[in-house]
């Protein structure tokens, strides 16, 4: 198995490419406020079709995290043991991400997180690292 | 609804690995068996309800199964609703049956994920694969990260749904896996998807289990006095996938149970046995939660003091549940209450009054859940 490319089409090809200019979006609704990930053509909670894309300051907490350590895909082989975590975004939404530049055992529920975007074989990612300010409160 | 449509009758192959053998054909052996068990002939059926397979499903299902079984029935389909689907398919027969538009209702499963193909279970999730976000595994690990670190859940109160499903299944000869587990060696068990270990997770089985319904009214015309009343079914959705949930650890079940609770009219201390869906083991703690049979964040510690055995606290899985008996999709966890009720499990729980059932699919996106009463 060969590693996955994002599906592309005219609803997620933005996304990606305001990854590739080095910034994470999210769809936010202009009727209820709502916002939200992944792409949808229509508002997950008042179905309307009225919404815009708009950039996320890029800042986010912990919520859970996995830590694999069996190869699902040829291609993960050599990334085991990896993280994959839920994360929230302050201004809402939640995603599932990569918390990269620590070791596993060091998150924690609630944990400040950053965005950094991190290209995988071309795909830039919207992979977090931990924010500095857990590191003072440790301290 | 309540008391008015009965099991009449149950059967499954042997679990575990059915090499080289179709999985249509495992449910036709199933059937068999439930029919006998019945004392039916196989023509009276007019209903079939199957769940699809997690090995390569197919469309058209219910008329696969219905032809391997030589039947034309009213009503033949296949659900998909992951591990939930048995007891929905159950929910649908009966009201059917009430409804006068069956007779009789053959709700089945069968499968070959362990000699045939399990890549469902390590299938790549949509577009969250690029950050490596694969297997069905994946899913509960976060539920049980979640679980740990919101409770400080200690490994033992994972291990004892474990150990003592292990222990279970070691009585039962149909079962897939009949080696007993300590807490020690659990705890050893090396680390699938962190927090998973080895064996918190199900097996991936081969095997075809079977059951048949019919109105309560019809058994008694038929004089079938072994047949089990069902009196509580429910149904609840979660469907936002796991990471776009507000709450892990709140999850629909809790409603699935209401619902069947209030059906069944019954308090949840009146059940006196539990065949919980135990896929991994952060499940039955979290359905036990989810269905108000232990306070938030309590279940594990209570299974490890007061156990679950038949002579436990509330005796759980007693044929060894997903992690022991069978990784099939949940219809073996009906079959053993069926088997609890009419006082014929090979490790009996001491007349019972109540038996509850669980099933649940997806990360804990389906549930259902099914209250049996006392053969009449």
């Amino acid at each position: 198995m060969s590693a996955p490319q994002p599906t592309l089409s005219p609803l997620t090809q933005p996304y990606w490419e305001a990854l590739h200019a080095g910034q994470l979006t999210f769809q936010k609704c202009e009727e209820c406020d709502q916002a939200w990930l992944p792409a949808r053509e229509a508002c997950p909670n008042c179905l309307s079709i009225h919404w815009e894309r708009v950039p996320a300051a890029g800042t986010a907490k912990v919520v859970s995290w996995v830590v694999y350590h069996t190869a699902y895909a040829d291609h993960l082989a050599a990334r085991i043991p990896y993280n994959v975590a839920v994360v929230e975004l302050d201004e809402g939404p939640r995603m599932l991400t990569s918390i990269v530049g620590c070791r596993s055992d060091a998150l924690l529920v609630d944990a400040r997180i950053q965005l950094k975007i991190t290209a995988e074989d071309g795909i830039p990612l919207p992979y977090f690292v931990l924010s500095e300010v857990n590191e003072e409160v440790v301290e | 609804m309540r008391g008015q449509t009965v099991i009449a009758g149950v059967g499954n192959t042997r679990y575990g690995k059915h090499p080289d053998r179709d999985k249509i054909d495992l449910i036709v052996a199933a059937a068999r068996t439930a029919l006998a068990d019945a004392g039916l002939s196989k023509d009276m059926v007019d209903g079939v309800f199957v769940k699809i397979a997690n090995a390569a499903p197919s469309v058209l299902y219910g008329q696969k199964v219905s032809e391997a079984l030589g039947l034309q029935p009213k009503i033949g389909c296949a659900l998909d609703q992951g591990g939930a689907a048995n007891i929905s398919l159950i929910t649908y027969a009966a009201l059917a049956i009430q409804a006068g538009m069956i007779d009789i209702a053959l709700v089945c499963y069968g499968d070959t994920a362990r000699t045939g193909s399990r890549a469902v279970y390590h299938r790549p999730r949509g577009d969250d694969a690029v950050m490596g976000w694969y297997s069905t595994a994946a899913g509960y690990a976060m539920i049980h990260q979640a679980y740990r670190q919101r409770y400080g859940t200690p490994d033992e109160h994972f291990g004892i749904v474990a150990v003592t499903a292990r222990r279970h299944g070691a009585n039962n000869p149909d079962a897939h896996l009949r080696v007993p587990l300590s807490m020690g060696q659990y705890l050893q068990g090396s680390y699938v998807v962190e927090p998973l270990r080895r064996d918190d997770c199900c097996l991936v089985s081969d095997g075809g289990a079977a059951i048949i319904l019919m109105s309560n009214k019809r058994a008694r015309q038929l004089g079938r006095s072994r047949a089990v009343p069902i009196i509580g079914l429910g149904q609840a959705q979660e469907s936002w996938e796991v990471h776009l949930r507000p709450d892990l650890l709140h999850t629909k079940a809790a409603d699935s149970a209401e619902t069947a609770f209030r059906m069944a009219g019954i308090r949840r201390e009146d059940v006196s046995f539990a065949q919980l869906y135990d896929c991994f083991t952060v499940t039955v703690l979290q359905t036990l939660e989810d269905y108000g049979l232990a306070p938030r964040g309590t279940a594990g510690a209570r299974a490890l003091s007061e156990g679950i055995g038949v002579d436990g606290w509330l005796p759980l899985n007693t044929a060894g549940g997903l992690l022991s008996e069978s990784g099939t999709p949940g219809l073996q966890l009906i079959i053993e209450a069926v088997r609890q009720m009419r006082g014929e499990a090979r490790l009996q729980v001491s007349s019972p009054r109540f038996g509850l059932v669980s099933n649940q699919g997806g990360s804990m996106h389906t549930h259902a859940t099914l209250i049996l009463g006392q053969p009449q």
